[in-house]
């Protein structure tokens, strides 16, 4: 089930949960490291015309860690006004949604912290509780530009989970599995219309889904055009206004690895996650349990950059049009996505 | 005197079921019965809130530990991920009071805690009644949801449809209600 057979070693079990907490970590601070480096400090650079970080590390790529370190030096402020506990209960609470989230995505055949049969339902699950952090830090705060970003977030949050949620169905009724490792496979065994040169990747094949799920992700990533719960130039930086310091930390972490993690879930229901095509290499050999975190982790990135460029291109929708979007637009589209692949698994 | 309570779980545990799961139904246990009674008594709403969380989270938990894998899910999404999300939401977008001033305990507090009474015994008669001597087999694994899902579609089918009618209706209600124009 973990690496330990990839080593051909036989670990007690609570070593191997040691390795699995590590692997967690890993898995989420490396994808959030890279994506923010990439991302955050290259490609806008680069869009804008300059070079961004150059100074820490070759091309600055030791930015980030110095970051970190300034973050983890300054000042932990709590507002004297505001309810102690839930303050600094928040931070963790949203972080700890975004490592949750990454036990049922399998990076190879035997790599998967846990392979549970409720897969993907798990994930979302989980990471619909960040909403409650985000609630928790906009109210606790007792400041109302907070508890207004804290508010645009818990609503955008509720309204854009139904298309995300409605968007997997399509995939989950198609693959015929909720379990991640079973959606992988039946993406890299399938065929399109009887041809089994490329397997049957989901966004071909579910591609009205797959818009739905990325602009979905969009938002409850609260990314550009839907960042309207951070919004500094309405609302200062809205529910992360008085957190500074390792909880201000927590948060930027906590976003970036969400990039990453539905990054990770996008990939796995919608371009095969860490498998080839399988007429074009034996699934099963050991080697996939190296490659296949690597071919994860590109495909990963892929979907990351897609999100930023978004991100970095688009102006912010209005309050009104961005749940109007929601409900008048996805939610009908992914009804009659769940409709024609409902008809169409009983015709073929 | 948790500790007495633990271990005399452990001691009451059957041979043939693992001890460990026994300890954690006492932890988890006790840590609702806590937030429950925390709930009703707390002053302040969005604490109260806040504790209804520690509630649902551990019911949860107890659907983990007996293999349900599928409904401790369904009660993360459901309850957690939307209803408390919801309950917030309301909380905050009509008051939000920092301070529990406010005096949330009303005169008719004690029929409420009748009918609550009332129904614990109503539940626990059932649960004495239908489970009563039964014991969770030693080698218990996660519920397939294959065969949930199965169950649900051919078995309970029409209690299923008679529910989402029900939801449905309970939905249009709401919105006729709530829209004036």
């Amino acid at each position: 089930m973990t690496s330990s057979l990839v080593l051909g070693l036989e670990l007690a079990y609570w070593q191997q949960s040691i390795l699995r907490s590590l692997g967690i970590l890993l898995a989420v601070l490396l994808p959030a490291g890279t994506f923010v480096y990439l991302f955050l400090f290259k490609m806008v650079s680069f869009m804008q015309s300059r070079l961004g970080p150059m100074e820490a590390g070759p091309f600055g790529s030791m930015q980030l860690l110095a970051e970190v370190g300034k973050w983890i030096q300054k000042e932990d402020i709590i507002p004297e006004k505001a309810d102690r506990l839930l303050f600094k209960i928040a931070p963790y609470l949203v972080v700890s949604t975004v490592l949750l989230t990454y036990i049922v995505v399998p990076f190879g055949p035997d790599m998967i912290f846990a392979n549970h049969d409720t897969g993907i339902f798990f994930a979302l699950a989980v990471s619909s509780i960040s909403t409650l952090g985000v609630l928790a830090a906009g109210w606790a705060s007792a400041n109302k530009f907070s508890l207004m970003g804290g508010l645009r977030a818990a609503g955008q949050l509720i309204a854009y989970e139904l298309p995300l949620i409605l968007a997997v169905v399509g995939v989950v009724i198609q693959a015929g599995t909720m379990n991640m490792s079973g959606i992988v496979a039946a993406q890299a065994n399938g065929e399109i219309f009887g041809f089994d040169g490329i397997g049957s990747p989901y966004f071909i094949t579910q591609f009205l889904g797959f818009v739905i799920f990325m602009i979905a992700v969009q938002a409850e990533l609260a990314q550009t055009p839907f960042d309207m719960p951070i919004a500094e130039s309405e609302l200062v930086t809205g529910y992360l206004t008085e957190y500074s310091g390792i909880r201000f930390l927590l948060f930027f972490i906590g976003e970036f690895a969400a990039v990453g993690a539905f990054g990770a879930i996008a990939a796995t229901l919608f371009m095969g996650g860490w498998a080839v095509p399988a007429a074009w290499a034996d699934l099963n050999n050991n080697i996939f349990n190296l490659l296949g975190p690597l071919i994860l982790m590109a495909k990963m990135t892929l979907v990351g950059g897609f999100i930023f460029f978004i991100r970095f291109t688009m102006p912010r929708f209005r309050e009104d049009q961005l749940q109007k979007l929601a409900w008048t637009v996805l939610i009908p589209l992914s009804l009659v996505n769940i409709l024609a692949t409902t008809i169409l698994k009983v015709a073929f | 005197m948790g500790f007495t309570i633990l271990a005399e779980v452990a001691r009451n545990a059957d041979a043939d079921v693992l001890v460990a799961q026994n300890v954690a139904f006492g932890i988890i246990a006790a840590i609702m019965i806590f937030s429950a009674i925390r709930v009703v008594t707390t002053s302040n709403v969005v604490h109260a809130a806040a504790f209804l969380v520690m509630v649902l989270a551990g019911a949860a938990a107890q659907f983990i530990l007996l293999g349900a894998e599928f409904v401790a899910v369904t009660q993360v999404m459901v309850y957690i991920g939307a209803i408390v999300v919801l309950f917030l939401f309301g909380i905050m977008l009509t008051r939000a009071p920092m301070q529990g001033t406010e005096k949330f305990t009303r005169d008719n507090w004690k029929v409420g805690a009748l009918t609550s009474v009332v129904m614990l015994a109503v539940l626990v008669f059932t649960l004495v009644d239908g489970f009563g001597e039964d014991k969770l087999p030693a080698d218990l694994m996660p519920t397939d949801t294959r065969v949930l899902s199965d169950a649900i579609f051919s078995t309970y089918l029409v209690p299923f449809e008679v529910i989402s009618v029900l939801l449905l209706s309970a939905l249009i209600g709401a919105i006729v209600i709530a829209r004036k124009d």
